[in-house]
Parts: C-alpha cells; structure tokens; sequence
C-alpha cells in the first residue's frame, strides 16, 4: 500500500530540505514551473478530483479555477495555507508540517504558479509551537536553496512565503473569518459571495487551501492522475490521514486509502477497543460531523458514502464514544467548545448555542427537565445550514441532532433519575 | 444602475418593485411589517441577526421553500416569498426568542422603552413566553461623556453601533470586544466617545443600549412629547429636527429625515445644542434701562409698549441691525420697519464681504451649490480652506461617504449589490474616491485625503487658482509655483477631470477672500472644461446665506452713520454685536445712539447694554424659514405654544410698525400673511411663496396634532393649578395642533411632528414615511432651492493676484480656527456642549513653539491689535512656519478679526 504522503515521515525530526531532496522532493515544482502552464496545472488538478482535506470535501481544482487570470485580472493574488487546526479530535495537519514540512511548501509554490499568486501565508493555529519552528526553518532553507522568492529555479516566477500564527479561535479554520483575522480585523466570516477567489485577502483573489490538501500537489504533478485515483478503494482518488482517538488499544493516526472501512481502521489499525469498553459510537471526522452508531461501522470512510447513514467524513479523525462515557457529557463537552467558539456574529449561533449548552450541563447534573429536550431538538433544526451565517453552527448541531436520536434513553435516564448515570452517587 | 421595475410575488400577492434593492427593503417600501435588526437603510445589509428571514420558493411549483435572510436576497423578477409561511415566522420568533434570552424584562424603567425597536419586534413576532430557565448574562456599562449613556446588559448585538460609529462616521474609539455570547459594545477604556456623530448611536441603536444622556436629566416618555418639525440652528447646513416639549421645557432633539439634507443623521452639535432653549439666560420679561441707573428693569407689556412708542417717535432716524441667527421673515420685518436704506446686516466687516461675494458667486457664475446628498455622491472632492468636520459637521459626514462613491461604483461595475455592505467592505477595502484637501492646519479628514496641502491661505488660494488654469482657465496661469505645488495642482486637476460628479468645498470660516475666488475659479474652469461644477460654500450660521440674499448695509456703516448723529435709535434683531466687531467700536456705536432697542431670546453682551429689551421667541417657540448653504430655504414649527412676553420676532416688530405708523405690517396677522408680503417684496424669495401647506391645511378638516394619540396627562398635568382642562392652545400660524387630537394620516413631508405607523413605535416607523429606503420623504423632501447656477454665462474668472503674505519681524499670523463643540454661539449655553467645550488654545507647529515660553501656568498671551488674551499652547505640526491658529467664537471670548497680524508673550 502507497503512502506517499507520510513515507518519509519518521519520529522526532522533520525531514530537511537534503533529506527531502533525495527522496525526489521539489522534482514536482520543477516539472510544473519549467514546463507547464498555470492552467494546465489547475487543469490537472481538477482531473484528479483532489478533494478538500479540510472537511469539506469542495474539490481544489475547481475552487482554484474560480480564480481569475489573465490581463483583466487584479495582478496581485494570494494563496493561504489553512493550517489552523483546532476541529477537536484533529492533529494530521500537525503530523504533516512537523514530519515533512517541505511537501507543503512545494504544494504551496505550485498551487501559487498555477493561481498566478506571488504571495503566500500559512495560518498556523497558535498553539502548534513545534510546526512553527519546523516550518521556520524548512522555508528559511527554500529560500537558500532558491525555491521560495525571487526568480524561482530561473523561471522568472516569484514567491513570498509568510507564516503567521494565529491568535487561536477556532473560526479561524473557516476561510473568509482566516482572511479577517489576517487581515488584522476581527475573526467573523465574510459573506458569500464574493467568494475567496474573486475577493479574498486585502479584497484580492485567494484561495485558501488546507495544509493536507497542498502536501498533495507536488505528488500529483510529478506523477499524474491516474496513479493518484488508483490510491484509494472507492473512486475518490487518493489516500487520507485517518487518525483515531478515544478508548482503543492504540490510538493514532494512519494514511490509508480512502474508501477503507471504519471497522478496519479501528480494529485493524487501532488495534480494537481497550479491554472492558464497548463501542457505542463513532464520530467520523471531528466533533463537528454526526454520530456513527456502532451498527454501522462497516461504512467506508469516504466523501460519498457517509452522507447516506446521516454523517460526513470531516477531518477523518475519530472519536470513539465508549459505554463507560456518559454521552450526555461527551455531548456537553462538545457543544461547550462550540459555544465558546462561536464568533457571536449572528444571532442563533450566539445565544442558540450557549442556550444548548447549559441544557445539557442541566441535564447531566441531574436537573434537567423533559421539556428540554424539546428545547435541544428545536435547537437542531434552527441552527441548520442557511438559517446561520456560515457553517459553525450547523456543524456543532450535527453531534447533537444525532445524539438525541441514538442516546434518547440515556437523557431519559439522567431526566428520571435526577443525576447522572455514570456518576451515581453511593 | 439603471433602476429597472421588477414583478414579485409575496404571498400570493404581485408587487411591483424597484430593481437594485434587496428583498427587505422592497418588503417595507411595500408597508409591510417585516422585523430586522441589523440592517440600516443608510448602512445596507450585512446579514447578522438574522431577523428578517423569509421563505423563498424556486418557482410555482416549488411548495417547500427555504428559508433565506431577505436583507442578504437581491430582489429579481418573478421571485416568489412568503412572509407569512408558519416555518418563516416561527424561525423569526426563534430569533426573538434568542434575543430575549439575556435582554433585560424592565422596559419600564428603560429609556428606550415606547419607542424600542426590539420591543416592537418582540410584539411583531408574538413571542411572549420564556422557556429558558438560567440566568441572564451581565455586563459593566461605562461612562462615555455627557452625551450618551451606556446599558450594555440591554444590547441584542446587532452591531450597528459599530458599523455606524466606525464605518460611515469614521470614528475609532468604539468598538465591539470579546466573543461568543460575551460580545461587548463600548470603548477600550471609559471616556469621553470622541466621533461628532456619536449621538446618532440613539437612534442607530435599536434598542436601549445607548440612550441621550442630556435626555435623560428631565426624561419624558416619546408618547408624551409635543413635537414639532424643525430645523437644526447650530450652523448653516439646515439638518432637520424633531423637537419634542413637556411641561414648557424643550426634552430632546431628534433627527428628522431629509433625504436632500441630513438623511438618517445628525451631528452632536445639532442633537445636543438644544438645551440653550432652558437656560437660565432665557429672556421672559420685558426689560427697560432705569433713566440715570445702569440696572435694568423687568416691566409688563404695557410699560414697555409705552416705552417702546416714545422711542420710535421720538426718534430722528431708526437704523435697523438684522442677523443672521434670525429668520428670514424677522430680518424681513425689520427691514420693512427701518426701510431698505436703513437697513445693515449684523455681520463682521470681513463675513459682509465674504458673504456678498458668495452670492455673487452663486447667482451670477454656472456653479451648482450641492445638497448633501449630492455631496454624498461625489466621485472627487477638493476642498479649500475649510475645516469642514468643525464648521459644518454634517457636510464632513457627507464627505466621508463620498470616499466610497468609486470603489463602490466599481465594485457595483462588477456585479455586487450596493446595498450589501460586508461584500462591498471585502472587496473594496481601503480604496477611496479622490479627495484632496488644502488647509492651514491639520483637519479631522485629512485622513481620507489622497493629498493634504497645509500652507498659509495665500499659498491656498494660488494653490487653487493653479488648478483651475489646469482645468479650464489657461488664461490665468499662476506664475511662481514650487515644483511640488505645481505637481500636486496638476495631480488634482488631474482627478477632478476624471471624475463625473466632482464637489469643491469652501467656505467663508478661514475669512479668506482669495480662496473663495481660487475655489470659484475651479468651479467655473469645470464647468468651462464641460463637467458638472459644484460648488458648496459654508456659511457660519442658520442663516447667513438667507440673510446675504436680501439687501442690507455693512454694519461699520451703521456705526459711522450714528458716529456722525445721522441717527439716533436703533433696532437690534437677535444679534450680540459683541461678536461682530471689536469690544471697543462696539461699546462706542451703542453709547452713541440714544435709544438700542435689542430684541432677543437670551441674555448676552448686547441685550445689557439695551435701553430696551424686547423678548422673543427662540427656534421652539417660534416659526421661521431659514436658507442653509446649499440655498435651500426651510421652516421650522413651533414646538411650544406663545405664552406671556415669548412673541415671535417678527410679531413683534409688526406691532413696532403700528407704533411708527407703518401700514405695511397692518395686514399681517399670521405667518403666512408675512411670508406673501416677503415673497412679494424680494425677488429672490419668490420660490418659497406656496412650497408649503398654510395654516388653514387641514386633513380630512383636521389640524396635524403635535402629540401622539398615547399623550398622557392631557386633562390632568396641570390639575394642580387648574382643575378644568384647558382648551388647547390655538396655533394660527401652522396646520399643526398642540394637542393630540388631530389627522392620524401621514402628513404633507416637512410637516411631520413624529414617525408612527401601528406596531412601529420607534423611530424606524420612518421608513414608512419615505418612498423607499434612503430615498426622498414620500411627497418630496423637505424644503425649496432659492438660488440655482446660471447655464450659459460668460464666465469672468477671478483674476490670481493673491498678494504673498509677509508676516512682519516679531509677528505671528494668526489664522481662525474652530470647534465642532464652543464655537457656535447658541449651543454653547447647553451644558453638555459647554462640558466639551475647550479652554482657549493656539495651534503653531513644534519648532515654532520651542521659541515660546509660557507662564507658570502654561498659557501664553496673545495680543491681536488692541485685543489681549490668555491661551494655552497646543502642537500642530502642518501648520507653516511663523502660522498660529487660534480657536475662536467660545463663549466669553472678545472678538478678533481674522486673520491678523499678532504677537505672542509669556
């Protein structure tokens, strides 16, 4: 089995630029910028159906042909890397800087060619002290070795590349608040449209990609699309980084091919679940994706095949709920950091949230009430997608619209029995 | 845009709509009841608060719709809504009810309460039952000057205020802090809000967040007012107002929309100014000077009419002393008293000049004077000599969204709605309309400049004159330019040329004669060059230009007439000559005449030294036309019904016409008799004749009532002096009533007392009194244009013999500068103002004051010929070499003709 992204990765230290130039790295930005035109890359792109490894699954190549090119067109472009990894349960955007930082970076030189973009940034969450000093010397290093700045390898193309951390909200990860914040306003998101490509930063087209997404492109360029579709088991082109947490044997995090069952991943990679714990639940790819009940594990993770059992890939990085963990916590301690995280924008994410919360810290200690649960699902509907500004609401409804569903008897319990059931008092 | 008429369907209903809105407002210009929050017709949409929301069907077929955000929904041909779909309303009630989760239950004891836009939302969506059990969220409130008062636990976040005060006022010192559900709306640190427009957070504020302070002192509930519609007295733009009264104190000022003047908004000076109306200085009685005492006084009106008699009979020849504070129908009065050789203008050597030369420039060159509306929609902007944030607040308001007609022409080029207010913010970033700004001194939008040119006003003035040979005046080339004046006349030659609707800004404040010319001259060379010449010049006062268009003889003359006992008795119109001329020329005309007959509303220099003091009634307590810069003519109401020796100037100088044997003021018994003998009489008023209901209007047979329909008291509230309810008094000089019986329609635009419409008890009932968001008052705005631009004339420029300046050895020139808050005369008697009101300083550049050496304690003394003065010591560092700028017109202060030559000491 191929993993070409995490190959080289190895414990401790990152791979340097010598290290990263003997296994063949940068040979994509040079076959891209010497002998391929911007939109022959975008074209290439598009073809692979490379899609977005933030969570959202929008494919890349399409989101970069929105950009525009060509005399008409505003000259100055930017490109941003969204390495603001804060989805709860996430760190495989960590993995990839920390190990392999140079992938990025060419992905990051090539994805600017092909946009016509000479400045680049890479949003980096606040608390990713290592990847900042990873990154810091990977880029100091492109620049010395004429990778990055001006006249790159003598192709006339020219890059700046910047890295600024952020002060660490987790709206952040959404692209048009990312562009506030580093436009030093504050992080709310921006209407749709103008959308990134036509508007971005400093009101210049951008595209905004997710760091996993980028450590793609070199690969694709150096080796095309049909080794890059034949990677993963459903027809969605690639690998993915999976990563599993909670009450497993070994917890990690893994590239495998997309398609793959959730079952294997969990049994196979993270060696099953600890002794004396039953699986009652997954939560596919980060807090803010439904829950999967343990009936269907055999789902394969990929774009198209969760949305049929009510879920989403996300991030593919699993949190698996156990029997010893009170859901109704596991769901309180979720949408506490949704709350806390809401941007206060719009008005349902604001007060809805907050609201949700201290139902279900309510209900988990014991006072909380029947008609609650009215209030919780009436919640689900009215912070759905179109009724909020952007996306931070809806997501933080889907762990709890399905959780209502799946763990209706434990809110019973905690309702009826006046405390928590995993907490019973002697 | 070309604004198209569109097809839609609400509920099953067809409209027709205008193209170019978005769903929200095409919904209220329709008059439907459709709550939203965060939207501001003058501000556009940015999709927040999510109140607004619809539903939207694909086509005909479609039965299950989405719900959408109507303020986000450029309206379209065919589009199918519904407001009242079960799922749309109940997701709006949803909204209420996320807002009630932490708003306050005390709308009794709230400021805001009765005229709340969040309480008339909450009843709108009918959500009246709280489920939620926890507790409210609390914040500190702080303390933000003498003007507004801070309750943050009431806001619902909607973020206007920050929108408002940051993004059109451009102010810095309020913004919103922190996240989540935590969102904190106030300053970085308690302290004085520091924008000019702050007050506009009152009424931009939909709930009671942010309420007027000096309100607050002798609160009374909107229901309660007698309101009337009139004009802001505080400088020459002419805002309109609504002034509301209650037990015979004027309460609050409001902004009354004028879609061709101040819009939505008003300036801190004009909202906050009113309280001069209550001062203690307020003259109620009569006064006489006791023969041989220096004391003055109080006698009925009877005495005085005696008195008063003997004077003007005895006299050999009455002069009489107009103003520019007064109305245009009191000047007129007095002018029909003394006659028109008798008659002076009560203004400073220097303002005659600059003001008869405007309306030379007005009335005889092809200059448009713009609307602040126009000036709001200008591509380029020069401006002279003018500071214009602190002379006429409102223009500078206008000016700044000028800065955004470009980008957001541009950005409208490429697709995205003007209305839509984050989308324009992305794209358009901080790119401006060009605007460039020639000046003395460091001003407040200096900062939207794309050049900023500080030199002594010379240096202006050619700087100007070179711009207009550039555009349009070849013959007039202005010789002897630095390399760097040049370039910058040809950079704004350069951009005027290019834009379509480019404004030039001057304005008579600087006391410069030759900017004047050089802006003129640049008007003209536009128009020459074929482009659209507008020209705004600012005048001082509420009605220096209305004054400037009759006829009337410098005042140095009157003194000189007197000086040489030409005549003896005077009669001085609502003007403190004291601020007029020097203490000393002053002092001496009014010893020489032998009777100074002063009417006045309040006590100042001049009613002291009347033999006889006539009162009169103010802004509130009379009726009047005031022309504001633009040459708009206006009127404002009464908002207090004549009472006691309060007799509106004009009344009573008819009655000094009886007293002469004057026939011409025997027919005018109401206001409207006196408006058609001055219409009659001068030419240039004639357009006001019949631009406005007369008093005998009426709605159905009934009279505009001043009170709302929920007016409390009405038989009651003088109950301990009377218990039999009087009558109302009778208003004959208007269609308005003092009461609250009277037509419940919408009245004709520029007599509307207040905004209501049912369900709509704030102040957004506005929008159902305008023909669509933003646009005009339904009927026409407000007001009539005396004086427009002559098409095609021969233009004579200026000639550009602008002498240099040469500042003598041991001198300093000493150029005016003024204050948005002290520099106008009436509005620094309000407590609030006075509170912002600084003490008197001069401006001159670092290396300038490292020469002085203040007195122990700190200030300096200035002396401007015989006229010496104590003054602090500020830094500006634009200001030229040997330049000092001195803040002038505070109350108090002795007046200096400026600019002047003058000498700094310890």
């Amino acid at each position: 089995m191929e993993r070409p992204l995490t190959e080289h990765i190895r414990q401790g230290t990152a791979l340097t630029l010598k290290e990263y130039l003997k296994v063949g790295g940068y040979n994509g930005v040079q076959k891209a910028l010497k002998s391929m035109a911007p939109t022959d890359i975008t074209g290439l792109v598009k073809s692979s159906n490379l899609l977005g490894r933030g969570g959202a699954g929008f494919p890349t190549g399409l989101k970069w042909s929105f950009v525009p090119l060509g005399d008409g067109a505003p000259k100055q472009k930017y490109l941003i890397c969204n390495a603001d990894e804060m989805e709860p349960g996430t760190f495989k955007d960590r993995y990839l800087m920390e190990g392999n930082p140079h992938q990025l970076i060419a992905g990051m030189i090539i994805t600017s060619f092909a946009i016509q973009a000479d400045k680049a940034y890479i949003f980096l969450r606040w608390a990713y002290k290592k990847s900042e000093l990873v990154l810091r010397n990977a880029i100091e290093e492109a620049y010395e070795a004429g990778y990055l700045g001006k006249n790159i390898m003598g192709t006339g193309f020219n890059l700046d590349l910047y890295i600024h951390t952020s002060a660490g909200r987790y709206i952040c990860g959404e692209e048009t608040a990312l562009i506030n914040s580093l436009e030093g306003k504050r992080a709310i998101p921006r209407a749709k449209p103008p959308f990134p490509a036509v508007s971005g930063l400093f009101g210049k087209p951008t595209v905004v990609n997710n760091v996993e997404t980028l450590s793609w492109i070199s690969h694709i360029v150096e080796k095309g699309v049909d080794w890059f579709k034949a990677l993963s088991i459903t027809g969605e082109g690639g690998t993915k980084l999976f990563g599993v947490s909670g009450r497993v044997k070994s917890p990690g995090l893994w590239e495998l091919p997309l398609g793959i069952p959730m079952r294997q991943v969990i049994d196979e990679y993270a060696g099953g679940m600890s002794d004396g714990y039953r699986l009652r639940a997954v939560i596919p790819g980060g807090a803010s994706t439904d829950f999967v009940p343990a009936e269907q594990l055999d789902v394969k993770m990929d774009y198209a095949s969760l949305p049929p059992i009510g879920s989403r890939l996300g991030t593919a990085t699993m949190i698996i709920l156990d029997d010893q963990t009170c859901p109704v916590a596991f769901l309180h301690n979720i949408e506490r950091f949704f709350a806390l995280e809401s941007c206060g924008w719009c008005t349902p994410c604001r007060e809805g949230l907050p609201w949700v919360e201290k139902i279900l810290l309510s209900i988990e200690q014991g006072t909380g009430r029947e008609e609650d649960l009215e209030i919780l699902r009436h919640h689900t509907k009215y912070l759905g997608p179109g009724n909020t500004f952007c996306a931070h609401a809806p997501g933080a409804m889907e762990p709890l619209q399905s959780g209502l569903k799946y763990f209706h008897d434990d809110f019973m319990r905690h309702i009826n029995e006046k405390q928590c059931p995993w907490k019973k008092r002697n | 845009m070309e604004e198209k008429k569109l097809n839609i369907q609400v509920d099953g209903i067809s409209y027709e709509v205008s193209s170019g809105k978005n769903l929200l407002e095409a919904c209220l210009s329709l008059g439907m009841d459709l709550p939203y929050f965060c939207y501001h017709p003058a501000m556009g949409s940015v999709g927040a608060c999510r109140q607004c929301a619809v539903k939207r069907y694909k086509d005909a077929n479609d039965t299950k719709g989405r719900i959408i955000m109507s303020c986000m929904e450029p309206v379209a041909e065919g589009m199918i809504i519904s407001v009242n779909d079960p799922e749309a309303k109940a997701f709006r009630t949803s909204i209420i009810e996320s807002l009630m989760l932490n708003h306050p239950h005390d709308c009794p004891v709230c400021d805001e309460g009765g005229e709340c836009h969040l309480q008339d939302m909450t009843v709108m969506t009918g959500h009246d039952y709280r489920r939620n059990v926890f507790r409210k969220r609390t914040y500190r409130n702080q303390y933000l000057g003498p003007f507004i008062n801070h309750e943050m636990n009431r806001c619902i976040q909607c973020y206007r205020c920050v929108r408002f005060y940051r993004n059109y006022a451009g102010g810095t010192d309020l913004d919103v802090f922190a996240v989540h559900d935590h969102v904190y709306f106030g300053r970085h640190e308690e302290g004085v809000l520091e924008n000019e427009f702050s007050g506009n957070l009152v009424e931009v504020c939909p709930t009671g967040v942010f309420t007027d302070k000096t309100s607050k002192k002798h609160y009374t509930r909107k229901w309660d007012l007698t309101n009337a519609p009139s004009l802001c007295v505080h400088c020459a733009v002419g805002c309109n107002t609504i002034a509301g009264e209650r037990y015979g104190m004027l309460r609050r000022v409001m902004s009354r929309y004028n879609g061709a003047v101040n819009g939505y908004f008003l300036c801190d000076r004009g909202r906050f100014g009113y309280e001069f109306v209550n001062d203690q200085k307020h003259i109620f009685k009569p006064q006489i000077r006791v023969p041989d005492e220096k004391k003055m006084e109080e006698v009925s009106e009877e005495t005085l009419s005696v008195y008063l008699s003997e004077a003007l009979k005895g006299s050999k020849r009455i002069i009489g002393i107009g103003s520019p504070r007064a109305t245009l129908e009191a000047n007129f009065a007095l002018l029909t008293l003394v006659g028109k050789e008798n008659f002076y203008f009560g203004l400073s050597k220097k303002e005659q000049a600059l003001v008869q030369l405007s309306m030379q420039i007005l009335k005889e060159g092809p200059a448009h004077s713009p609307s602040l509306k126009e000036i709001e929609k200008a591509d380029a902007v020069f401006i002279l000599g003018e500071d214009i944030t602190n002379t006429a607040p409102m223009v500078a308001l206008a000016i700044r969204q000028a800065a955004r007609t470009v980008p957001i022409g541009e950005a409208v080029k490429s697709g995205i709605q003007q209305w839509h207010d984050s989308a324009l913010r992305t794209t358009i970033q901080d790119q401006k309309s060009p605007i460039f700004s020639a000046i003395p001194f460091q001003t407040k939008l200096d900062e939207l400049a794309e050049r900023t040119y500080n030199a002594s006003p010379d240096h202006i003035a050619r700087l100007g004159f070179a711009v207009a040979s550039l555009i349009g005046n070849p013959a007039n080339e202005v010789k002897g330019l630095d390399e760097e004046q040049k370039k910058l006349a040809g950079q704004i030659a350069d951009a005027l040329l290019h834009s379509n609707n480019p404004v030039i800004v001057t304005g008579i404040h600087g006391g410069s004669v030759d900017i004047l010319k050089a802006a003129a001259n640049v008007a003209w060379a536009l128009s020459v060059a074929g482009k659209k010449a507008n020209l705004s010049i600012l005048f001082p006062e509420c009605n220096s230009l209305g004054l400037g268009m009759m006829e009337g003889k410098p005042l140095a003359e009157a003194i000189d007439l007197v000086q040489r006992v030409e005549a003896d008795t005077v009669v001085i119109l609502e003007n403190d000559l004291y601020r007029r001329a020097e203490k000393q020329t002053i002092d001496r005309f009014l010893s020489n005449c032998k009777k100074v007959i002063v009417l006045d509303h309040f006590i100042n220099e001049t009613t002291l030294k009347a033999d006889l003091l006539v009162p009169v009634g103010n802004y509130a307590e009379s009726e009047g036309t005031l022309v504001n810069n633009e040459g708009r003519a206006q009127r404002f109401y009464k908002v207090f019904p004549s009472e006691g020796s309060i007799i509106e100037s004009w009344r009573r100088i008819r009655d000094m016409m009886k007293m002469t044997g004057k026939k011409e003021g025997a027919s005018w018994l109401i206001f409207d008799q006196v408006v058609s003998a001055m219409t009659d009489a001068i030419p240039e008023f004639a357009k006001i004749s019949g631009h406005l209901p007369e008093a005998d209007f009426r709605i159905l047979n009934l009279k505009i009532k001043r009170q709302t329909s929920r007016f409390s008291g009405r038989t009651s509230m003088n109950a301990n002096i009377e218990v039999s309810e009087p009558k109302p008094p009778f208003d004959v000089d208007s269609p308005l009533v003092f009461s609250m019986e009277g037509a419940d329609q919408v009245p004709p635009s520029s007599l509307v007392p207040y905004y209501w419409k049912p369900g709509w008890n704030s102040y957004q009932a506005m929008n159902f009194y305008l023909d669509e968001p933003n646009g005009s008052m339904k009927g026409g705005d407000p007001g009539i244009r005396l004086i427009e631009q002559k098409e095609k004339v021969q233009i004579s420029f200026f000639g550009n013999d602008t002498a240099t300046t040469l500042i003598p050895k041991g001198k300093w020139l000493i150029l005016p500068v003024y204050r948005i808050f002290g520099s106008e005369e009436l509005s620094s008697m309000a407590p609030a103002i006075a509170e912002r009101t600084p003490a008197p300083f001069v401006l001159m550049n670092r290396k300038d004051a490292q020469a002085m050496s203040p007195n122990n304690n700190g200030l300096l003394t200035l002396k401007i010929g015989q006229v010496s003065m104590e003054v602090s010591l500020r830094i500006d560092d634009s200001l030229a070499e040997g330049v000092v700028g001195l803040l002038v017109n505070l109350p108090g202060m002795a007046y200096v003709e400026l600019p002047d030559f003058g000498e700094l000491s310890q």
